[in-house]
């Protein structure tokens, strides 16, 4: 990639929920304004913008990211998944069923993120216990819900990613193994 | 709350970045995790020229064992270090003090080196480099330095590192058997910004109280061994020579009365604990 100027139109290509996309932004077009605007993934919401609510919350190669602090950029060829991918083909998967059943969410503003966190951590370990899960809904703000029904959600799931089959297919990257 | 305008350097060798920084100084701002700087940009309290995006430079992104010290690349995520095995054995004060560090869907993406570079007042990892008596690598065109922890951190925000200069590398010295460690933060929530933190390293010839939040940078304390018997009274001296700020979210007297509060506590807990 050569300097870019800026406002230099400049094309990036990476991978979306398993699907290879590519989209002409600028240098300071934010992910999050990316993801949503240049591609219509309404499962990126905007809160806070500068990090602290979580509800742009996506992975990028398999580590949770902000959208918001990335810029699009940053994520050529890489790979990158919303909380779309935990639902395919529109069927719910375990988390997501979970949140449902257990009413963790209300508005829904807060909740791309927290699945796509949620998901990450429990791919990680399967074994988590209610602390480390409290710890990841802590990167999350949630105005509706009290936050009980969403640990009361993620502990419900937990489970099912003991069984790697039953979660969807995407890989989840072990910590401590490089970013591209 | 969009960033200002800006080019765009994703740097493929050191020298490019280097060189890159030597042109624009102060106009460039370097980009590794983007954890504190794009924050600064969507709220456009920083307007650089160029970003130099250093994290596809090779060498950047590793862990090394050097002669009783751990060499972190500026690559090095945060959350990578939280998980390297040999952490609570070699490190057991990062090993406390990391999971303190935002939250982890933060330190997934945010640096070592770049929360050092970036130097909040109140943040863990400047704390934690001080008081383990680490240093930060510098390189430039012109060449390489290194700055001793104690000399680099200097206002808030505010480094001896120069324009043109780039942090290559933090260096953490490793544990040696008969010290022992602690930490703790003071925070409204799990995760917020320290209102004070505290990391003690206790030794058979010293204790060493870094403290970060009180004042404008992280500070150091060097008192006699926790047993000796002029221990206290030269703890009560270095707390009162600090000059602890208040702000929106703690008066200077709150601050003043939970240091004093903590610091004996911290203290003992490491001074219990040196294996």
């Amino acid at each position: 990639m050569p300097r870019l100027n800026a406002e230099d139109p400049v094309t990036v290509r990476f991978t979306l929920d398993g699907e290879a996309v590519s989209l002409t932004v600028t240098p300071r077009t934010l992910l999050s304004d990316a993801l949503r605007h240049g591609l219509g993934v309404n499962a990126v919401h905007v809160g806070c913008e500068h990090g602290v609510c979580g509800a742009c919350t996506i992975t990028i190669d398999g580590a949770p990211a902000r959208a918001c602090l990335a810029l699009a950029v940053q994520v050529e060829g890489a790979e990158l998944r919303t909380a779309r991918s935990l639902s395919p083909g529109g069927i719910p998967g375990p988390l997501p069923a979970a949140f449902a059943r257990h009413f963790a969410l209300q508005c829904g503003f807060c909740t791309p993120g927290l699945l796509v966190a949620l998901d990450a951590w429990l791919r990680r370990h399967p074994q988590a216990d209610e602390a480390a899960l409290r710890a990841v809904i802590g990167g999350h703000l949630c105005r509706c819900t009290g936050y009980a029904p969403i640990l009361a959600a993620a502990l419900a799931a937990r489970p099912a990613y003991a069984r790697p089959e039953a979660v969807s297919d995407h890989p989840g990257r072990e910590e401590g193994e490089e970013s591209s | 709350m969009k960033p200002p305008p800006f080019a765009y350097l994703r740097a493929t060798n050191l020298e490019e970045a280097l060189a890159a920084l030597e042109e624009e100084g102060a106009e460039a701002r370097v980009l590794a995790g983007g954890q504190s700087l794009l924050p600064l940009l969507n709220m456009r309290l920083a307007r650089p020229r160029l970003l130099v995006d250093i994290m596809h430079i090779p060498g950047l992104a590793g862990l090394t064992r050097e002669a009783g010290a751990l060499v972190v690349g500026a690559a090095v995520r945060q959350a990578e270090l939280e998980a390297w095995p040999a952490l609570p054995r070699t490190l057991p004060l990062l090993a406390r003090l990391l999971p303190h560090v935002a939250h982890w869907q933060i330190r997934s993406r945010g640096t070592v080196c770049g929360s050092i570079a970036h130097a909040d007042p109140s943040a863990e990892l400047p704390l934690a480099l001080l008081a383990l008596e680490g240093e930060v690598r510098l390189a430039s065109r012109r060449g390489r330095r290194s700055v001793p922890a104690g000399a680099f951190f200097l206002g808030p925000l505010l480094t001896a590192r120069r324009d043109e200069e780039m942090i290559e590398a933090v260096v953490f010295p490793l544990h040696r058997p008969g010290q022992g460690y602690a930490f703790t933060e003071v925070a409204r929530r799990e995760g917020d910004f320290a209102l004070l933190a505290l990391a003690a390293v206790a030794t058979a010839e010293e204790v060493r109280l870094a403290i970060g939040g009180v004042e404008d940078r992280p500070r150091l304390l060097r008192l006699p061994p926790a047993r000796a018997s002029g221990f206290p009274a030269a703890l009560a001296a270095a707390l009162a020579s600090l000059t602890p700020r208040g702000d929106h979210h703690a008066p200077a007297s709150y601050r003043r009365a939970v240091l004093a509060a903590l610091a004996p506590r911290i203290i003992a807990e490491a001074e219990a604990c040196r294996a």
